[in-house]
């Protein structure tokens, strides 16, 4: 299945824009991380390896069913059992943390119940915690959770989207009146006109997208502790949004900032699971604050599949208008979307399907769109903001409409996209949703991606392949990506989420750099991508520079890694930092060498006379100057050699990339069974920074993509409970079934911003669902037959061809 | 560790990474909570504790084994190796060199398991090609690279190993 590849090409891509920097020498380089170094050798630090004094650990008893009414509690004979500290129930923990309601200003009419750490009088979905226990062992913790007698009357559960605005449903949270978290109607006008020219062609299709989870292979975990002494909350916490989660300790148990310290080490993935507000992070802060010691939560990996967050299950019908002459004239969907019996704190539960009204239809110049959505509750695990958040359902939806036309009409799917993208040459631009576009790519990397998969190779393959009865496809996949957001995302809406971003840069005495940054590292690249930039904004080598994240005691305030935005406004933060910096170790150079600045330039660690390139003073000498004899500078000199700069994007509500992906496949028709062959992406993230990052960001969600496309669906029984929730029975990619994947890139920067950097951590994800699914229609072709469904597994294909 | 002592336990010696260690542990407890906990090894991480992810890869007596899926009481009286050794092989080292070379991790929870299991291929596979690669290690889970940078940086030491970069180690006579 897998081609044997050639040697790894390893293109810097540095050269192919102009520098940003004086002496670019690691901007676009594709420098292996010698941070991870350590990981690789076991030395990592994430959360569960933290141990402090007196730690106790908490776990918790989940509701079993979907929704109960608690009843009596008997928790005497966990209480008895040696080495138990403690039992708690919601109404104790509700004493000391305030309940939340998930909502946003700008998205108009959501609405959300509130929510406790712990259920109080109902749980509501099957898993949601009810009582702690804590003990000295985790082990111990599970024996008192065994030794609870918990009541409970069941109540109707609300699981199927489709009723869960009947009349007849019974409503989750009855003082909202029904069973809508959110609702949103868009419409240019023009949708009917388009489909009623004598010239349309209509085609329209209804696609499901099962829900699925992030199985980050790290569990959530965290540990608190609460020093009555100075009056002050650590969280260990491996999380995303490290500022962000300080913010909500301060405003569910009211403290201040300086009270709460909130350290993420080492992540061990994230992929959004981790940028949430969960029940169980304020409950074991909560009990840290009652015990006055430090409690640890980790999920075991059951708890996990019940308490993360789920994402997608949407249904959506879905309509394309085209001229016979083969444009494009409007799109049209209609979304239905269930999110459980809550909407997510504090970024919400209607951004999902927000995204995908936003989203669909993206990369094509039609003016004509109408879209709904309705986001209901529903007694599952609650869903919120995964890796690619909407774009995945809106570039699937979108794509296999268009793939849908192309047939209809006869085109090759390259030949009808390149007709109908927004040209190129056209930016910046306006989309049908009314999104901004500032510069996009869809024509080069169209071309690219053909040539990068030989694309009439493949065609001619497939047509011989076919006269024996083997059964490929292939599948191609344009696509848009949010990234960089401004406050438009969530600041505007009232959530205390930050949209910029701030890196300091401090020269150390003995020349060496040290970076903090406010966005942090789980595993992407942040910190490397960090150090290059500053390396070259400031003039030093990669291996001078140390950078320090995911502690609010110490870096600058941020958003945290969400929406693609590490390395564009991050990198950016750190750049114009890096560049007065710069400035500051050249005036202090001005000083000690007593000559003018004009013509003196910081080269690799030393400042060099311009014109001779003669070295004068390396930072060493400099630093020992500035920091231990200041009597020997001027007294107007005062050196300010630790730079603080702060970045938000403004230009634009978000900066979007765009690429083209293309799935090979090879559809047994006898079993249903889908071989991938080889995968294709080409990006456009802007100027990269490292080419080898962002190659393994793109193939990193494009497997997580591909998943949700194939295998992974949290399996739901008729009484709500999840059938599936453990890692043999929740399928998730593999080694042995993925295929190779080869990356291309075609760079347009951003003007926002000097550095130029879009994300690019979060398009794989995109558009590897729809590729996949156009690949295997475009192999189930001559059958007939299409599949629309995902996960796409073989039961579905071989009902769609009638074998089943 | 802070062990209710009405726990039933059990003394064990096992010999990890070269060294003995001498412990009572709790007779339920499994070998990488043991080599966590009781030995401070941190480097085998728990994905699943169902015995599927992979994470928790090391090896007793030469072979892998889930440490999620062995008892310590059962390795009592065994040779447990894990990614921490303070003395990697060469082929070891050569894969903690490749994985960082090809960005074969990016959060780095499942590389410990990864690099284990990798290295028993190394051993026990030398002749492998880039599919079986795939499959051998398809019983370790990644959530963020995608494998193919994992699957570059295995086929990278299968090359050295071919050339002959780690004759001053010969492979041990194996049973496969």
């Amino acid at each position: 299945m897998n081609h044997p590849t050639e040697v790894p090409t390893r293109r810097d891509l540095g050269t192919e824009l102009p520098a940003v920097t004086e002496d670019q020498r690691h901007i676009g380089v594709a420098h292996p991380r010698e941070g991870v170094r350590r990981l690789a050798q076991g030395r990592g630090q994430y959360v569960d390896d933290i141990e402090l004094p007196r730690l106790a650990h908490v776990a918790f008893w989940r509701s079993p069913v979907a929704h109960m009414r608690i009843g009596a509690i008997d928790r005497a004979a966990a209480q008895a059992l040696p080495g138990v500290i403690a039992v708690v129930t919601g109404a104790e923990i509700a004493n000391l943390c305030k309940p939340w309601v998930a909502t946003l200003a700008h998205l108009a009419g959501i609405k959300s119940a509130p929510q406790y750490p712990l259920a109080i009088e109902r749980a509501t979905w099957q898993g949601e915690p009810v009582v702690a226990v804590v003990a000295e062992t985790r082990a111990r913790a599970e024996d008192g959770v065994a030794l609870l007698q918990v009541d409970w009357d069941e109540l109707p559960a609300v699981l199927d989207t489709e009723t869960a605005l009947d009349a007849d449903t019974p409503l989750i949270h009855p003082e909202l009146g029904d069973n809508l978290c959110f609702e949103r109607a868009l419409d240019t006008g023009g949708v009917d006109e388009a489909a009623a020219r004598a010239d349309a062609v209509v085609f329209e299709e209804t696609y499901h997208f099962g829900r699925h989870t992030g199985v980050t292979l790290e569990p959530r975990c965290q540990i608190a502790d609460w020093n009555p002494g100075d009056r002050k909350l650590t969280v260990y916490h491996s999380c995303q949004a490290p500022h962000m989660m300080q913010d909500l300790y301060c405003r569910q148990f009211d403290l201040q900032e300086h009270q709460v310290r909130v350290i993420c080490r080492d992540v061990g993935g994230s992929f959004g699971i981790k940028v949430h507000a969960y029940p169980d992070d304020f409950a074991t802060v909560a009990l840290s604050l009652m015990l006055g010691r430090p409690v640890k939560f980790v999920a075991d990996r059951l708890e996990s599949f019940v308490s993360d967050i789920h994402a997608r299950e949407h249904r959506i019908h879905g309509r394309i208008v085209a001229s016979k002459a083969g444009e494009i004239l409007a799109f049209e969907i209609d979304d239905l979307t269930g999110v459980g019996p809550y909407s997510m704190f504090p970024r919400t539960s209607g951004i999902e399907g927000n995204q995908v009204v936003t989203l669909t239809g993206g990369p094509y110049k039609h003016r004509a769109y109408r879209a709904r959505l309705q986001v209901v509750f529903q007694n599952k695990v609650p869903t919120c903001q995964y890796r690619g958040v909407g774009h995945p359902i809106a570039c699937a939806v979108t794509e296999a409409l268009v793939d849908g036309m192309a047939g209809r009409l006869g085109l090759d799917p390259i030949v009808f996209r390149q007709h109908n993208v927004i040209p190129d040459n056209a930016y910046p631009a306006t989309g049908a949703s009314g999104i901004k576009l500032e510069v996009l790519s869809h024509e080069a990397c169209l071309r690219e991606a053909q040539r990068l998969c030989d694309y009439d190779t493949l065609r001619a393959e497939q047509a011989a392949l076919r006269q024996q009865g083997v059964h490929r496809g292939i599948g191609v996949a344009a696509l848009i990506e949010l990234t960089n957001p401004s406050a438009a995302f969530y600041g505007v809406g009232g959530a205390r989420i930050a949209s910029q971003d701030g890196a300091t840069l401090r020269l150390e005495p003995s020349g060496v750099l040290t970076v903090l940054s406010g966005v942090g590292e789980q595993g992407q690249g942040a910190e490397a991508v960090f150090a290059q930039i500053a390396a070259d904004a400031v003039g030093v080598a990669l291996d001078r520079v140390r950078v320090i994240t995911g502690d609010t005691d110490v870096t600058p305030y941020g958003g945290g890694t969400w929406a693609s935005r590490g390395t564009g406004i991050g990198g950016e933060a750190v750049l114009l930092a890096g560049r007065v910096l710069r400035d500051n170790i050249l005036a202090v150079a001005e000083a000690i060498l007593k000559r003018d600045r004009t013509g003196l330039r910081l080269r690799r660690g030393v400042v060099i006379d311009e014109a001779s390139g003669q070295a004068l003073l390396d930072l060493a000498e400099l630093g020992r100057i500035a920091y231990f004899r200041s009597d020997t500078l001027p007294a107007s000199c005062t050196p300010e050699l630790m730079v603080t700069r702060h970045y938000a994007q403004r230009d634009y509500p978000f900066i979007f990339t765009n690429g083209v992906q293309v799935s090979h496949v090879e559809v047994d028709v006898d079993t249903g069974f889908v071989k991938l062959l080889r995968h294709w992406a080409v990006e456009d993230c802007g100027r990269v920074i490292n080419p080898m990052l962002v190659d393994e960001q793109m193939r990193g969600a494009i497997v997580q993509g591909i998943g949700g496309a194939l295998f992974e669906e949290c399996l739901y029984d008729e009484g709500g409970t999840l059938s599936n929730g453990n890692m043999a029975d929740y399928l998730v990619p593999m080694a042995g079934e993925m295929p190779d994947i080869v990356i291309g890139h075609v760079q347009s920067p951003t003007r926002s911003s000097q550095l130029g950097a879009k994300g690019a951590g979060e398009a794989g994800t995109a558009g590897a669902p729809a590729a996949v699914m156009n690949a295997i229609n475009d192999a189930l072709a001559p059958f007939g037959v299409r599949v629309s469904s995902q996960p796409i597994t073989p039961e579905k294909i071989l009902r769609a061809l009638g074998r089943i | 560790m802070n062990t209710p002592l009405d726990e039933p336990t059990t003394r064990v010696r096992i010999e990890v990474n070269g060294q003995p260690v001498l412990r009572d542990v709790a007779c339920r407890k499994h070998l990488s909570d043991f080599l966590r906990d009781d030995c401070g090894l941190k480097g085998s991480h728990l994905g699943c504790e169902h015995g599927v992810c992979g994470a928790c890869t090391v090896r007793l007596d030469g072979r892998i084994v889930r440490g999620c899926l062995v008892l310590a009481a059962q390795a009592s009286g065994h040779r447990v190796e894990t990614v921490e050794s303070a003395t990697p092989g060469l082929r070891l080292k050569a894969l903690q060199d490749a994985f960082v070379e090809y960005n074969a991790l990016q959060c780095g929870y499942c590389t410990p398991g990864m690099l284990m299991a990798a290295l028993d291929l190394v051993e026990r596979r030398p002749d492998a090609d880039r599919e079986q690669v795939r499959m051998w290690i398809s019983g370790n889970y990644c959530r963020c690279t995608g494998y193919h940078a994992i699957v570059d940086a295995v086929c990278a030491v299968l090359d050295l190993q071919r050339v002959g970069a780690f004759a001053a180690e010969p492979l041990p006579q194996v049973n496969p």
